[in-house]
């Protein structure tokens, strides 16, 4: 026990790490299904599936305040999104047959790369740093949001400023498909192609807003 | 053992409270609208004023027929009342309803942001219903709950943030801890877009668009029968208990009242959540659903400004009393 406590293995895993690593399998398998599956709709709830998984990986690694955010923002927001999204292209039950690229090979290989980085980056970080679960908690939302506020500023600042710029980004998009749209059909509909536009002008706006929170 | 123990007769309460609350909200509602229209309501059931109505339509809903229609998608229709139903069990194992350390189910350090969390999932079972029922009545329904919640969900989270900057935490049982009686006038602005947006997220009239009966026959769920659809009312009356509630402990100081703030706090915790119960049937029956674009409008126009002010005001306010 001493000894364990001392230096920490992979030999003896813990109850939690055991937990991790099930419950990372059952994110990647997920993700896997995501990308794989030939139904729509299907997909976007199998993202559910491993952005969940990834929140309570992040719960297991006591940062519960990330975790939340993660199911707010990816679950109830950009997923509500995405089936929103789905639901107005009328996405059919049973299997799309033009659901398949023919950029696969392609993807799968920057996907693969992506991941190589990533999983060597992260390992060659955090290579001998452990969380001591018994002690204080290191991921309450105290210790992110000190950490955020007093080291990371900077990039957080950085960060909104880029997502104010792709939301006014959106806007002058919007408006200027409703200029376009405005020349090209001149007259007696007029009114009713602004109505529409209009809607659309706020289906952007609101996206635009989904994105910068 | 003991915490064991522990563990599971909080589960039990909490499970306790998730099954008989929707259940007196539902009958209150049944006799309070009633009333409000001038007639009796149910009378029969059960003998003294038709107390065991609901029980009888539940029995009813057991003995229907379980239909899934056959171009549905099997699965995920039958999948989407669990969804739409367990997260408000969730939401309340995190409400406090006293003081004390037993008064709550969990403590979490980031309660306001699970609660939230949790409550959004809870929309992906409309969408889902929606979707896999293979009717067009259910796809607009699910559409028009999408574009509903993108809408009301950002006012609900800066009123929530507002209140959270206010008391310097994010936990429930601590921004309750910190309320002071002053704060009522200070975040009532707050408390109301909440309110409001946690009504519209809930689909509850003024903002039923999504479920409209008379246009498209309940939306999402047209085509649930029997004990599913059950479930998918359960999920909305419980999600009435669950708004009542985290308004209370936001907003109203939960078990903070003129007097017995510590023995029969949670008497004042359940007596302000039975009273924005009493509001919310008061608001279904007297106000006519808002159109779709009256909904967008009333949100992106006046419910994000106010909520962004009242995030000013708190700020404002802090600044000077710190």
């Amino acid at each position: 026990m001493s000894i364990a406590a001392a230096s920490p293995g992979f030999l003896s895993p813990t109850g939690v790490e055991i937990a991790f690593l099930l419950v990372g399998l059952v994110t990647f398998g997920a993700a896997l299904v995501t990308v794989t599956t030939r139904q729509l709709v299907h997909a976007a709830l199998w993202l559910v599936v491993a952005l969940g998984g990834l929140a309570v990986e992040y719960l297991l690694l006591t940062a519960e305040f990330i975790a939340w955010v993660q199911v707010l923002i990816y679950v109830g927001s950009v997923v509500v999104l995405l089936l929103f999204g789905l639901m107005l292209t009328k996405a059919p039950i049973g299997r799309s047959p033009d659901a398949d690229s023919g950029n696969r090979w392609a993807a799968l290989l920057v996907a693969g790369a992506a991941a190589a980085a990533l999983v060597w980056v992260v390992v060659d970080a955090f290579r001998t740093t452990w969380i001591d679960l018994d002690g204080a908690a290191v991921g309450t939302t105290k210790v992110t949001g000190e950490s955020l506020f007093q080291n990371w500023v900077l990039p957080f600042e950085a960060l909104s400023v880029l997502l104010l710029a792709a939301l006014v980004g959106a806007i002058v998009l919007s408006r200027k498909a409703k200029a376009d749209a405005a020349a090209s059909s001149r007259a007696p509909q007029e009114r009713g192609d602004q109505g529409a536009d209009r809607s659309e002008d706020r289906n952007t706006d609101r996206s635009a807003q989904e994105g910068a929170r | 053992m003991n915490d064991a123990v522990d563990v599971a007769l909080r589960l039990l309460i909490v499970f306790a409270v998730f099954l008989t609350f929707p259940l007196i909200i539902g009958q209150t509602e049944h006799k309070v609208m009633a009333h409000m229209q001038g007639r009796l309501g149910p009378m029969y059931a059960g003998g003294f004023h038709g107390w065991a109505q609901l029980v009888a339509d539940g029995v009813k809903f057991v003995q229907k027929e379980d239909v899934v229609p056959a171009g549905a998608d099997r699965r995920v229709f039958q999948l989407a009342p669990a969804v739409a139903l367990l997260p408000y069990l969730l939401v309340l194992l995190a409400i406090p309803i006293g003081p004390g350390e037993g008064a709550v189910g969990q403590v979490l350090d980031a309660g306001i942001f699970f609660v939230l969390a949790v409550m959004g999932v809870g929309v992906l079972g409309s969408l889902m219903a929606g979707w896999a029922s293979a009717n067009k009545f259910s796809l607009l329904g699910g559409l028009r709950t999408a574009a509903q919640l993108l809408a009301y969900e950002l006012p609900m989270l800066l009123a929530a943030a507002s209140v959270a900057m206010a008391a310097g935490t994010v936990s429930l049982p601590g921004i309750v801890h910190a309320f002071q009686w002053w704060w009522l006038p200070w975040q009532i602005v707050g408390a109301i877009v909440f309110f409001v947006a946690g009504l519209a997220e809930l689909q509850r009239p003024p903002f039923d668009m999504p479920v409209a009966d008379s246009e498209i026959i309940f939306g999402a769920y047209t085509e649930y029968t029997g004990l599913r659809f059950a479930l998918f009312l359960l999920a909305e009356y419980a999600g009435i208990v669950v708004l009542c509630g985290l308004t209370t402990v936001l907003f109203l100081g939960g078990w903070h009242g003129p007097w017995g703030a510590e023995g029969l706090g949670w008497l004042w915790t359940l007596l302000k959540t039975a009273v924005l119960a009493f509001v919310v049937i008061w608001l279904r029956v007297t106000h006519p659903r808002l159109r779709a674009d009256q909904l967008q409008k009333f949100s992106w126009t006046l419910l994000v400004p106010l909520s962004l002010a009242q995030i000013a005001l708190t700020g404002i306010v802090k600044v000077v009393i710190s």
